[in-house]
C-alpha cells in the first residue's frame, strides 16, 4: 500500500488527532528541524525541490510562489485558504477536522520560510466543526510554545488566528479572500500586483491552500526525493481525490498523483451504482471541464488532465450518470456561479444570470435554437481575459464542455420543448 | 514619451499612462464607464476592450482592457477589429439586460453617457428575453434623486464618494447582479460633495433633485460659462436656464481651479436667482403708504441720483469688479467703501500683502492638491471652502503615491494603489476652534481659541526658524505639538499652509505666513493659501477702499445719498450701527437682486442682475480673475449693477468691454481683465457663440401664446455669445465653452474632447488671469507678534462663530435645498464649560455680545475647544456682530 502522509494519522472514529497523538506519530519534527537550524531560504528551497504544486485548484508551484515575497519589509502574512466552497469539493475539511496539527505545522513551516509574522486561517463560514477543532488545536499549540513567541525556543515568533468567512464562494479567490479578511467587500483585486508584493493590508503575503500546507511537514522531514516518489508522475506527492455522484461508494482518498480516473472511480468509489452508467466527470470541482468515458484512463495530474481539455482543479470529481439531465446539471452549476458572482465586472455579473435564465428556459421546455448560439458566444465572452477574475471563466468550463459533449441533449430539449429526463 | 501603435500607425503618448487615457487624449473614441479621469482605472465594466498584439508579426492578438493596460513604448493595439467591437457591443447588451428602457422619462436622457456609449458600441438589438431585476430606491435628501433600477454597476459613485471625497455613508451593498449603491438606510447624504454623483454617474441613477423640481430636457437648456458666487474659491460652473428660470448648475472644468467637481453649496445654491425675494422692478418708497412700490425706471433713477460728490458708495465682496468699479466711479474713489467691517477689511489687506510679499508660492486649487504636507490654521475647510478640503484630501493621497510607484504600481491603477497604501495619508495638521470633518484624516489636530491657534502657528514658525518670533509662556504640550508639526513640514518637499479669516484673527494669518516663510527659508517649495469669505473678496480688496466702519464714520453727521451695492449691511454689522448709518443718509439707494433687510430700509431699490443675468468678473482667493457670462436675458427692469451706476452717472458704458477699458486705465492692476474672455465683438467663423445646443427645441413655439411671430433674439452687448442655437460650434477659448457637446458625446464626458489631454488643462489654457503674484525668491521675513495666551474674563466668554457649508453663506441660504440643510440657531458650549455654567442640552440662554442680544438653545459639544462658546455663522437669528468677541450668557429660567 502506498504511503499516505496527509491522512495516515486521521482516526477512523472521526475525532481529531490530538497534539500528543500527532507528536507521537512524528508530528512537529519538521517544524523543530526547520526552526532548529535551517535558514528560511533552505526551507523554501526544500519545497521548491519537491516540486509541490498548489492543491487549491490552480496548481502553481508553491516554492516558486513563495520566492516572490521580498525579503525586506515587515510585517508579512501567511494566509491559509480554507474557504472550501467549490461545489463537489470536501477535501480540506477532512484535514481541518481530522488532523488540525498537521495544518498548524504546515503553517509554521511556510510562515518561517517567507518570514511571516502573523498567519490567518480563513475558513469557510459553514465549517463550524473545523473552526472549533482548529481553535482547540491552536490553543494547544500555543500552550506548548509551538506558536507565539520563540517557537521551539527559536527566535522565530508567529501568531496564528482563525477567521471565519462571511460565506461567499469568491472569497476562495486569494485576493478576494484578502479583501474579505480586511473587512472589505470580497471582490477580487487587480493583479498585478500579486499578494507577494501587496497582500493583506498592503503587506507582502502568501495565500496557500490547506492541503498544500499539509504536505510541508513530510517534505521537510523526508525530503524532496521521497515526496516525488509518492507520485506516479513528475508532479510530486499524493493528492486527496474525491468522488461524488451516483457511485457505489462516494468518498475521499489519498492517492498518488497520476492515478487514473478509472482507478479512482472503479477501485475507490466502487464503480457506478446498479442501473446507471457514467456519462461524464467534472474532474476537479465545478469550475473544470467535463471529461467523458473516453477519458477514463487519463492520469490525474496537472499536465495530463490539461492536455485533454480540463483541469485537475481540486481533484474532487463529480460524476454524472445517464439518469441525470446534463442541461439540468449545468443549469444547477451556473445558478451557483451566478449567485456567487461578486458583482464587480459586467460579463460575470450580468452574463451569468442571462446564461442561467437561458438554461432554465431550455430545461423547462422554453428554449429556442438560437439560445445555443447565445450560449456558445457567452462561453467565449466570459472566457479568460474578458472578465476581471477567474470565476466566470471557471463557470464556462462545465458549460462549454457540456455544449461540446452533450449538445444533442441541449438540442433535444429545445426540439421537444421539454426535459427528456423529467 | 512612448510610441504606441494604433492600427499600425505610431503615436507619441505621455509616459505612465494607460491605453484608455492615451487613446482618448489622442482623440480616439473608446467607450468606457468605470474609468473616470479623476478616479482612474479599476477594470470593472470591461467596456474599453481593445485588441493588443505582441509585436508586428502577431496577427491574432488578445483582447485587453484599455484602462488596465499600460501604454508602454511599442504597445500595438487596434480599437476597431471585429472581435473587440463585438465584445464591446456585448458588454452593452449585458448592461441592458437590467437597464430599464425608460430613457424617455429619465432626467439623464439626452445627456446620458450610457446612451452615448450604447450608440458608440454599435449595439442595437437586444436578445435578452427574461425579466429585469428591480430595486427599492431611497430618499437621499434634498440634493440627489435615487433610481437604482437604472444602475449599470460601474462603481464610480462609491469610488468618488468614499475613495476620492472621504465620504462614509454611500456604499455598495449585496452582490452578483443585485449590487445596490445607496445608504444603509434612507437619509440625507452627508458629504458636502454629494452633488457630484449627478455627473459622476454615467446614467440616471443619481440625478439632480433640484433640477427635477423644475425639470426641462437637457437639450432645451441654454447655458453660458460662469463662476460660482457662494464662496471665495471661484469654482467654474455652467448654469442653465429655460423659460427665464435658472434650472440647474453643473460643473465647468477648470484644470487650475475646481477640476471635475463642485461642492453642494455651489451646485444647489442657485435657487436665489428664481427666488420670491427677487427685485425685478425699480422700487421706491411710496409717500402715502411708506412701503416700497414699483416705479418706472426713469422715476427711480431720478430719485436715486445724487448731486456730484454728495453720495457715499458702499461696495460689496459679492458683487463683480465691474459693479464695484462703476459705483466707485459714480461716487468718487474717496467716497467708495468696501462694505466689509474693519476687522474683515484689515484681514483681507493683510492677506493680500502677505500673499504678494512672498516668498511662498500662492497655489491654485490644483496645486493645493499637490502639496505633500498641509497645515491648516483656523479654517474649517469643508464648511468655508469645501473644494479646498477636497483638494487637501487629494494632496494627502498623492503625497503617499510615490510609495505605490516604488512598488511598481502605476498611479492610474487605482485599486491596487489604495490596497497598498491602505489608510496611509500625507501629513495634515489642523488647528481650529472646534472639531472639523477633516479631523479624522489629520495626523495632528488641536482645538483652541483663536489666539491659541495663532500661538501654535508662531511656535511652529519659530521651531522652523529661530528668527521667527516665538510665543511666550507656551505650554509644554503645545510646544511639543508645534515641534511635531514643524518636523513633519520640514520633511516635506511641497508643504502648504492654509489659513483664512474665519477666526477673525490677524495673528493667525500672520502666523501662517511666518510658517510658510520659515519653510521657504529652509529651502522648501512652500505654498501659502488663504481662504476668503466671498466670491469677490480679493477683487474688492484689490480696489483698496475703506471699510464699512470708515463709511459709517464718513456718514457720521449726515450724508445726502448712500448707495449700497449688492450688500445686506445687516449681515455685516450689528443692527444699531447699521440703523445709524442708514439713518444718517437723506436718501438710501440699494442696488441688489434680493430684497434683504437693508434693501427693505432703502428709499430706492434698483433691481440688479445676478450672475445668471449679467456679465462681470470675480477674483478668487488665489487672485485669479475670472469672467462670468450671463446665461439668460435679464427680465423686466433687471440689469447689472454696473449698468445702473452708469445710468446714475449719466454716462452709461456701452458694454462691458468699454467699462473694462476704463477700469484698466483707472486701476492698472486690473488691465488684464479684458483678457478673461473674448470681447463682445469677437466673432468665430464670422458668427457669435450659441448659448443653446443645436438640439434646442421650441424656438418658434415658446412664445407662441403671446405672438405667433418668431421673437427677436435678445441683444447681448457684453459677450460674444448669442441667445440662440445658431452660431459657431468649434474650437473656442476655454472661457467661452458653454457646454461639452462633441459628436457622439452628449454627456459631461464630452469634456475629454475639450482638454489638451484627458484630465489635463483645457485646450488653449484654463480660464482666468492671476492678478496676484507672490514675490517668489523674496527673502523670508517674519511679521507680527504672537499674542499672549488666551486670558479669561470672569463671567464673560469668548464667542466664536462656527461656519456651516449650508446656511452660513447669504445667497445659497435662500435656495430651498440648501436651506433645508442649514442648522437652526444654537449656542454651543464644551461639556466642561456647560457643567461649569450649569447648562445642559436644550437649555435656553440669552447671549449678549457687542451691542446685540440673542436667545438661543444650548448645544453641548465635546468637540468645541474649552472656554469657547460657538454660534453658527451667518444664520438668521444670530447677531451680526464681529466675532470672536466677549459676551455673556444668562440662562433663562422657566416662564
Amino acid at each position: 500500500m502506498s504511503e499516505k502522509p496527509l491522512t495516515e494519522r486521521i482516526r477512523p472514529d472521526g475525532a481529531p488527532v490530538t497534539l500528543s497523538e500527532y507528536e507521537q506519530a512524528g508530528g512537529y519534527q519538521a517544524a523543530r528541524k526547520a526552526l532548529g537550524g535551517m535558514a528560511p531560504k533552505e526551507v523554501m528551497q526544500a519545497v521548491k525541490d519537491s516540486g509541490l504544486r498548489g492543491r487549491g485548484g490552480a496548481g502553481f508551484p508553491t516554492g516558486v510562489k513563495w520566492s516572490f515575497v521580498p525579503e525586506g519589509p515587515h510585517p508579512k502574512y501567511l494566509v491559509v485558504n480554507g474557504d472550501e466552497m467549490e461545489p463537489g469539493t470536501f477535501k480540506d475539511r477532512l484535514l481541518l477536522e481530522g488532523d488540525p496539527h498537521l495544518l498548524i505545522e504546515g503553517v509554521i513551516l511556510s510562515s518561517y520560510a517567507i518570514g511571516a509574522d502573523v498567519a490567518y486561517i480563513f475558513l469557510r463560514g459553514e465549517y463550524l466543526l473545523a473552526e472549533r477543532r482548529m481553535k482547540e488545536a491552536i490553543a494547544a499549540a500555543y500552550a506548548r510554545g509551538y506558536l507565539g513567541k520563540h517557537i521551539f525556543g527559536s527566535d522565530y515568533n508567529l501568531e496564528l488566528y482563525v477567521h471565519m468567512s462571511g460565506g461567499r464562494y469568491i472569497c476562495g479567490e486569494e485576493t478576494a479572500l484578502l479583501n474579505a479578511l480586511e473587512g472589505k467587500r470580497g471582490n477580487p483585486r487587480t493583479k498585478p500586483p500579486f499578494p507577494q508584493i501587496s497582500g493583506l493590508w498592503g503587506k507582502p503575503s502568501i495565500v496557500n491552500n490547506v492541503e498544500t500546507l499539509c504536505n510541508l511537514p513530510g517534505i521537510l522531514v523526508k525530503g524532496a526525493d521521497w515526496f516525488k516518489g509518492l507520485s506516479r508522475t513528475p508532479n510530486g506527492g499524493t493528492k486527496l481525490f474525491g468522488v461524488s455522484g451516483k457511485v457505489r461508494n462516494p468518498g475521499l482518498w489519498e492517492l498518488p498523483l497520476g492515478v487514473s480516473v478509472r482507478e479512482v472511480i472503479e477501485e475507490c468509489a466502487g464503480g457506478m451504482r446498479d442501473g446507471v452508467s457514467l456519462r461524464g466527470i467534472i474532474p476537479g470541482g465545478a469550475s473544470t471541464d467535463f471529461l467523458t468515458e473516453e477519458h477514463m484512463d487519463v492520469a490525474l495530474d496537472y499536465e495530463t488532465v490539461a492536455q485533454v481539455g480540463s483541469r485537475l482543479g481540486t481533484g474532487t470529481m463529480i460524476v454524472m450518470d445517464d439518469k441525470t439531465c446534463p442541461v439540468g446539471m449545468v443549469r444547477n452549476l451556473i445558478q451557483f456561479f451566478a449567485v456567487e458572482s461578486c458583482g464587480w465586472c459586467t460579463p460575470c455579473r450580468d452574463g451569468l444570470p442571462w446564461i442561467e435564465k437561458t438554461l432554465g428556459a431550455i430545461d423547462t421546455g422554453k428554449g429556442q435554437m438560437s439560445d445555443l448560439a447565445m450560449l456558445d458566444e457567452h462561453v467565449k465572452w466570459l472566457g479568460p481575459g474578458m472578465t476581471f477574475c477567474a470565476l466566470a471563466p471557471g463557470a464556462m468550463a462545465p458549460l462549454g464542455s457540456a455544449l461540446k459533449y452533450y449538445r444533442e441533449d441541449f438540442e433535444r430539449h429545445i426540439r421537444e420543448q421539454r426535459c427528456p429526463w423529467k | 514619451m512612448a510610441t504606441i501603435y494604433i492600427d499600425n500607425a505610431p503615436y507619441e503618448v505621455k509616459d505612465g499612462q494607460n491605453l484608455l487615457q492615451a487613446c482618448l487624449s489622442l482623440g480616439f473614441n473608446v467607450p468606457y464607464f468605470c474609468w473616470h479621469p479623476a478616479l482612474q482605472s479599476v477594470g470593472a465594466c470591461r467596456q474599453c476592450a481593445v485588441k493588443q498584439y505582441r509585436d508586428e508579426k502577431d496577427t491574432a492578438g488578445k483582447i485587453v482592457m484599455a484602462c488596465m493596460t499600460p501604454a508602454t513604448d511599442g504597445t500595438r493595439i487596434t480599437i476597431d477589429d471585429a472581435e473587440s467591437r463585438a465584445f464591446r457591443a456585448q458588454v452593452i447588451e449585458w448592461l441592458m439586460t437590467n437597464h430599464p428602457h425608460d430613457c424617455p422619462v429619465c432626467d439623464e436622457g439626452g445627456e446620458c453617457h450610457l446612451q452615448d456609449m450604447t450608440i458608440m458600441s454599435g449595439h442595437t438589438y437586444r436578445e435578452y428575453r427574461f425579466t429585469k431585476r428591480t430595486y427599492n430606491n431611497q430618499n437621499l435628501g434634498p440634493f440627489i434623486n435615487h433610481e437604482m433600477n437604472r444602475c449599470i454597476q460601474c462603481y464610480r459613485c462609491v469610488r468618488f464618494y468614499r475613495d476620492y471625497a472621504n465620504g462614509g455613508d454611500l456604499a455598495p451593498f449585496a452582490s452578483h447582479n443585485h449590487v445596490f449603491f445607496g445608504r444603509h438606510e434612507d437619509g440625507v447624504l452627508e458629504s458636502e460633495f454629494s452633488g457630484n454623483l449627478v455627473e459622476v454617474c454615467p446614467t440616471g441613477v443619481f440625478t439632480d433633485k433640484s433640477f427635477k423640481q423644475h425639470f426641462t430636457r437637457p437639450w432645451d437648456l441654454q447655458s453660458a460659462p460662469s463662476v460660482c458666487v457662494h464662496c471665495g474659491l471661484g469654482c467654474n460652473v455652467t448654469p442653465s436656464e429655460r423659460y427665464g428660470a435658472l434650472r440647474r448648475i453643473r460643473n465647468r472644468y477648470n484644470g487650475e481651479v475646481n477640476g471635475y467637481f463642485l461642492c453642494d453649496r455651489g451646485r444647489y445654491g442657485y435657487e436665489f436667482v428664481n427666488g420670491a425675494g427677487r427685485v425685478r422692478q425699480p422700487l421706491a418708497r411710496c409717500k402715502d403708504t411708506g412701503e416700497l412700490a414699483p416705479v418706472p425706471k426713469d422715476e427711480a433713477l431720478a430719485l436715486a441720483r445724487a448731486p456730484q460728490g454728495a453720495a457715499i458708495g458702499i461696495g460689496s465682496p459679492r458683487a463683480s469688479l465691474e459693479s464695484n468699479f462703476a459705483l466707485r466711479q459714480l461716487v468718487g474713489a474717496d467716497r467708495f467703501f468696501m462694505g466689509v467691517p474693519k476687522r474683515g477689511h484689515q484681514l483681507l489687506s493683510s492677506m493680500i500683502s502677505l500673499l504678494r510679499g512672498g516668498p511662498a508660492r500662492v497655489p491654485s486649487l490644483r496645486e493645493v492638491g499637490e502639496a505633500d504636507a498641509v497645515f491648516v490654521l483656523g479654517e474649517d475647510l469643508t464648511n468655508t471652502a469645501p473644494l479646498m478640503a477636497l483638494q487637501v484630501y487629494q494632496a494627502q493621497y498623492r503625497a503617499v503615491l510615490p510609495e505605490a510607484e516604488k512598488a511598481g504600481i502605476p498611479a492610474w491603477n487605482d485599486a491596487p494603489v489604495r490596497e497598498l497604501l491602505q489608510d496611509k495619508r500625507g501629513f495634515l495638521a489642523l488647528a481650529t476652534p472646534a472639531e472639523t470633518k477633516m479631523d479624522v484624516f489629520a495626523a495632528t489636530k488641536c482645538h483652541a481659541a483663536p489666539d491659541e491657534i495663532a500661538r501654535l502657528g508662531f511656535a511652529v514658525a519659530h521651531a522652523l526658524n529661530a528668527a521667527a518670533p516665538a510665543p511666550e509662556g507656551l505650554a509644554a504640550d503645545v510646544a511639543a505639538l508645534a515641534a511635531g508639526i514643524a518636523e513633519a513640514l520640514r520633511a516635506a518637499k511641497r508643504p502648504l499652509i492654509i489659513s483664512g479669516p474665519s477666526c477673525g484673527s490677524e495673528a493667525i494669518v500672520l502666523a501662517a505666513a511666518n510658517v510658510a516663510s520659515a519653510l521657504c527659508a529652509a529651502g522648501l517649495d512652500a505654498a501659502l493659501s488663504f481662504v476668503v469669505p466671498e466670491c469677490n473678496s480679493i477683487g474688492l480688496a484689490l480696489m483698496d477702499a475703506g471699510s464699512l466702519d470708515d463709511a459709517m464714520q464718513a456718514a457720521e453727521g449726515g450724508v445726502d445719498t448712500l448707495i449700497i451695492l449688492e450688500n445686506d449691511l445687516y449681515r455685516r454689522a450689528d443692527r444699531a450701527s447699521v440703523d445709524r448709518l442708514l439713518g444718517a443718509a437723506k436718501n438710501v439707494v440699494v442696488l441688489d437682486h434680493t430684497l434683504h433687510a437693508t434693501a427693505q430700509k432703502a428709499a430706492v431699490v434698483l433691481p440688479a442682475a445676478t450672475f445668471a443675468e449679467g456679465d462681470g468678473s470675480l477674483v478668487n482667493n488665489e487672485g485669479r480673475a475670472q469672467r462670468f457670462i450671463q446665461v439668460m436675458p435679464p427680465q423686466e427692469a433687471i440689469q447689472e449693477s454696473w449698468r445702473w451706476c452708469g445710468e446714475l452717472l449719466g454716462k452709461p458704458w456701452k458694454n462691458l468691454d468699454v467699462l473694462l477699458a476704463q477700469l484698466g486705465a483707472v486701476l492698472p492692476g486690473f488691465a488684464e481683465l479684458a483678457k478673461l474672455a473674448p470681447p463682445a465683438d469677437a466673432r468665430f467663423g464670422g458668427q457669435r457663440l450659441p448659448r443653446q445646443p443645436h438640439r434646442y427645441s421650441g424656438r418658434t413655439a415658446m412664445q407662441a401664446h403671446l405672438s405667433v411671430h418668431e421673437p427677436q433674439i435678445p441683444n447681448d452687448p457684453d459677450s460674444a455669445f448669442t441667445f440662440s442655437m445658431e452660431g459657431f460650434r468649434g474650437a473656442v477659448p476655454a472661457a467661452v465653452v458653454p457646454s461639452y457637446y462633441a459628436p457622439g458625446w452628449n454627456s459631461v464626458q464630452g469634456l475629454n474632447k475639450f482638454q489638451e489631454e484627458v484630465g489635463g488643462p483645457m485646450r488653449g489654457g484654463d480660464p482666468g488671469v492671476r492678478l496676484i503674484a507672490a514675490a517668489q525668491g523674496a527673502r523670508a521675513e517674519f511679521r507680527g507678534a504672537p499674542p499672549a495666551a488666551q486670558a479669561t474674563r470672569g463671567a464673560e466668554r469668548l464667542i466664536v462663530s462656527l461656519p456651516h457649508v449650508f446656511g452660513s453663506e447669504e445667497l445659497s441660504a435662500l435656495s430651498g435645498p440648501v436651506a433645508e440643510r442649514a442648522p437652526q440657531p444654537y449656542l454651543a458650549v464644551n461639556e466642561a464649560d456647560a457643567a461649569a455654567m450649569a447648562l445642559s442640552q436644550g437649555d435656553v440662554v440669552e447671549l449678549s455680545v457687542g451691542n446685540a442680544q440673542a436667545v438661543l438653545p444650548v448645544e453641548v459639544r465635546a468637540s468645541l475647544a474649552p472656554g469657547l462658546v460657538g454660534v453658527p455663522a451667518g444664520i438668521a437669528g444670530i447677531p451680526a456682530v464681529q466675532l470672536p468677541g466677549w459676551g455673556t450668557i444668562t440662562k433663562r429660567t422657566e416662564g
